[in-house]
C-alpha cells in the first residue's frame, strides 16, 4: 500500500516536470524592452528596429509554409493601411529559408508593409518565437506591450484596440 | 503492476519527448511542413491502396498516423 | 473456445492504455503555450482507380471534398465506387463468376479546440449482398509546441452479410480502438507510432466459399469472434542541400500484426519521394508482406473439424510490391477560387505467392500478379 503511494507520488512529480519544462523558454514578456535587430527588407534596404523609436511597431513573425500566417497577412495589411499615417509601422518578419519565396508570397498577397528576411533566424532566435505566427506590439519607447501567439479570425480586432491605445500614448 | 507500467511509460515519454522539446523551434519547421514529409500526402489515394491490401491480407489496422509535420501547414 | 475468452483478456490492457492516454492528454492541457493545432487543408481529390489480378478486376471513381467553415470547423464528404468483375480462384472452383458494384459514402466533421482536433465520421458501404455502416471518433492533441501529437480513436461498425441466391442473412459487429503518436525528432526527422485493436464478432466467413475435406467441398465454418492487435512505426527523413534544404525524403514503415486466429504478420515498406524541379514529385516504393496461416486453415482437411477455412487470405503467404507515383503541380498561381492544383499517376505491381493454397485446376501452389493504378486530380482552395 505504502509502496504504491510512493510510486504514485514519484509519478506525479515526473508528470509535473513534464508539464512545466517546455514553458520555461519564452518570448519577450510585456513590459520588457524589445530586442534590437537589423534585417534586410523586400525593398532592398537594411532596417534596424531601434532606428524606429517614436513609432508604434508591430512585429509579425510569419512564413510562406504557415497557413494561418497567410490567412492573417491581408488583415494585417488592412491595419497597416489604416494607421500608417499616424505613426504605425508594421514589420513582417519572414522566417523562410529562402527570401525569394517570402518576396513572391508577399507580392501574391499584395501586402504593402515592409517584409523582412530572417532567413538566418537571428531575430527569431532573439525573440525565441515559440508559435507561428507570432505578433508583438512595441510602443514608442521600444517596450513590448502586447504578445500574441498563433492566429484566429477576429484577433485583428484585439490588435487594433491595443494599437489605438498605444498610438494615443 | 499497473502503476509500475504507467511509471515506466511516463519515464519513456519524459526521456523521449522532453529532451526533444528545445530542438526544433516553430520557425525551424519549414522542411517538416513540406508535403513530402507528411505521413500521408494524398489521403484518398492512400485509403484506396490500403483498401486493396486490406481485403487481400489478414493484417489490418494501424495504417494511419495523425499529426506530424509542423502543426502549421 | 479461445477466441471468445481472448476478447475478455484484452480488455485489461485496453483500459490501461486508455487511462494512460487520458493522463497524458490532461497533462497536455496544463501547458500554458497556446499555439494551436490546425484544421486539415481545404482540398478536393477526384480519382479513377483500377485493380486487376487473379481473375478479379475492380475499378471506379472516387471523390473526396473537404472545406473549412470558419476557423474551427472543417467538413468532408467522400464517395467511392468499386465496379467488380470476379472470376477469381475461389469462384472458378466452386461458384460462378459474378459482377457486383460497391458504393461507399462517408461524411466527416473536424472540430478544432485549442491544441485538440476532434474528428467524427460516418461511413456507409453497400453491395447487393453486403452492407456496412461505421461511425468513428478521433481526438488528436498537440503537445510541446506541436512537436508531439497524440491521438485516440474509436470506431464501431455493423455489417450485414447476405447471399444473393438464398435468404441467408447474418451480422458482424466490429470495434476498433486506436492510439497514435507522432513526434518531431529533428528539423528533418519524424517518427510515427500507431496501435490498433480490432474486435469482431458475428458471421466472419464468406458465405459463398467452401472448405475442402479429403477433396470434397463443404461450406466454410469460422469462429464467430476475432480479435487483433497491430502496432506500426514509421520514420520519415528529409535530405537536401544548402541551395535546396529539402529535395528528397525517405520513409520506412514496419507493422506487426497478430490475432486470435493465430495469424502473425509482418509488413515492411520503404519509399523515396523526390522533387524534380519545382513542379514534379516522383515517388518510388517497395513493400513486403508475410503471414502464417490461421489455426483452422487447411488446403485439404484430413477430417471434418469444428472450424474449417480454405480462404487464401487465411493461408501462409507472402506478397511483394513495387510502385511509382508522379505528381505534377500544373497550377501554382491562384485561378478563380483555386490556389493550386496537381495531376497524379500512381502504379503498383504486387506479386502474391501462397505456401499452402493449391490451384485445384493444376494441383500446383497458387500465385498471381496484380496491378493497382490510380489517376487523380487534386485542387487546393
Amino acid at each position: 500500500m505504502q509502496r504504491s503511494g510512493l510510486l504514485m507520488k514519484l509519478h506525479l512529480l515526473l508528470l509535473s516536470v513534464f508539464v512545466v519544462t517546455p514553458v520555461m523558454a519564452a518570448m519577450p514578456s510585456t513590459g520588457s524592452p524589445a530586442p534590437d535587430f537589423t534585417l534586410r527588407t523586400n525593398s532592398g534596404i537594411n532596417l534596424k528596429l531601434s532606428e524606429h523609436r517614436g513609432e508604434v511597431i508591430m512585429i509579425n513573425f510569419w512564413a510562406t509554409w504557415c497557413g494561418p500566417c497567410r490567412q492573417e497577412m491581408p488583415e494585417l495589411d488592412r491595419l497597416y493601411q489604416k494607421y500608417r499615417k499616424t505613426g504605425f509601422l508594421l514589420l513582417g518578419v519572414s522566417v523562410d529559408d529562402k527570401p525569394e519565396a517570402a518576396r513572391a508570397m508577399a507580392q501574391q498577397l499584395k501586402v504593402s508593409f515592409p517584409v523582412l528576411f530572417d532567413d538566418r533566424k537571428q531575430a527569431s532566435r532573439l525573440y525565441d518565437v515559440d508559435a507561428m505566427p507570432s505578433t508583438l506590439l512595441v510602443d514608442r519607447h521600444g517596450v513590448v506591450r502586447f504578445v500574441h501567439r498563433g492566429y484566429r479570425a477576429g484577433v485583428e480586432k484585439q490588435y487594433e484596440e491595443k494599437l489605438r491605445e498605444l498610438l494615443r500614448q | 503492476m499497473i502503476k509500475h507500467g504507467m511509471l515506466g511509460v511516463t519515464i519513456v515519454l519524459l526521456c523521449g519527448c522532453a529532451s526533444m522539446v528545445p530542438d526544433v523551434k516553430p520557425y525551424e519547421r519549414e522542411q517538416l511542413a513540406d508535403p513530402i514529409m507528411s505521413f500521408s500526402r494524398d489521403t484518398l489515394s492512400d485509403q484506396h491502396r490500403n483498401h486493396v491490401f486490406d481485403v487481400r491480407e489478414s493484417a489490418r489496422g494501424a495504417t494511419t498516423t495523425e499529426g506530424g509535420g509542423c502543426g502549421c501547414n | 473456445m479461445r477466441e471468445h475468452s481472448s476478447a475478455m483478456r484484452v480488455t485489461g490492457p485496453r483500459i490501461r492504455i486508455g487511462l494512460l492516454l487520458l493522463q497524458v492528454l490532461s497533462a497536455g492541457y496544463g501547458l500554458t503555450a497556446v499555439e494551436a493545432a490546425v484544421l486539415p487543408e481545404d482540398r478536393s481529390d477526384l480519382m479513377y482507380h483500377y485493380y486487376d489480378g487473379g481473375g478479379v478486376s475492380v475499378s471506379g471513381p472516387a471523390v473526396l471534398v473537404r472545406k473549412s467553415i470558419g476557423d474551427s470547423v472543417s467538413v468532408s464528404g467522400r464517395y467511392y465506387v468499386d465496379t467488380i468483375s470476379s472470376a477469381s480462384i475461389d469462384v472458378v472452383t466452386t461458384a460462378s463468376p459474378y459482377h457486383d458494384r460497391r458504393e461507399e459514402m462517408g461524411v466527416g466533421i473536424d472540430y478544432l479546440h485549442g491544441n485538440s482536433l476532434v474528428t467524427m465520421s460516418l461511413t456507409s458501404s453497400k453491395e447487393n449482398d453486403y452492407l456496412a455502416d461505421t461511425y468513428s471518433i478521433n481526438v488528436s492533441h498537440e503537445l510541446f509546441d506541436g512537436l508531439t501529437t497524440l491521438s485516440l480513436g474509436f470506431s464501431q461498425g455493423k455489417d450485414t452479410v447476405q447471399r444473393v441466391d438464398t435468404s441467408f442473412e447474418d451480422q458482424v459487429n466490429r470495434y476498433n480502438y486506436r492510439i497514435g503518436l507522432s513526434q518531431v525528432l529533428t528539423r528533418t526527422l519524424l517518427l510515427g507510432l500507431a496501435f490498433e485493436d480490432v474486435a469482431e464478432e458475428g458471421y466472419l466467413n464468406n458465405p459463398y466459399r467452401a472448405a475442402r475435406v479429403l477433396g470434397a467441398y463443404l461450406p466454410e465454418r469460422y469462429p464467430r469472434a476475432r480479435d487483433s492487435q497491430a502496432i506500426s512505426t514509421r520514420l520519415i527523413k528529409g535530405f537536401g542541400s544548402a541551395a535546396r534544404p529539402l529535395s528528397t525524403s525517405v520513409y520506412v514503415d514496419y507493422r506487426y500484426y497478430r490475432d486470435t486466429w493465430d495469424i502473425r504478420a509482418h509488413t515492411l515498406s520503404l519509399g523515396l519521394q523526390r522533387y524534380l524541379g519545382d513542379r514534379w514529385i516522383m515517388e518510388g516504393r517497395a513493400r513486403y508482406y508475410t503471414q502464417n496461416r490461421a489455426s483452422f486453415y487447411s488446403d485439404n482437411f484430413p477430417i471434418e473439424m469444428t472450424y474449417m477455412a480454405r480462404d487464401k487470405e487465411l493461408s501462409t503467404f507472402q506478397d511483394y510490391s513495387l510502385g511509382v507515383k508522379f505528381s505534377w503541380m500544373f497550377a501554382k498561381q491562384r485561378f478563380l477560387f483555386i490556389n493550386r492544383a496537381s495531376l497524379n499517376l500512381s502504379y503498383d505491381y504486387i506479386f502474391f505467392s501462397y505456401d499452402d493454397f493449391t490451384d485445384p485446376r493444376t494441383g500446383e501452389l497458387y500465385s498471381f500478379g496484380a496491378n493497382i493504378l490510380q489517376f487523380f486530380i487534386t485542387a487546393w482552395y
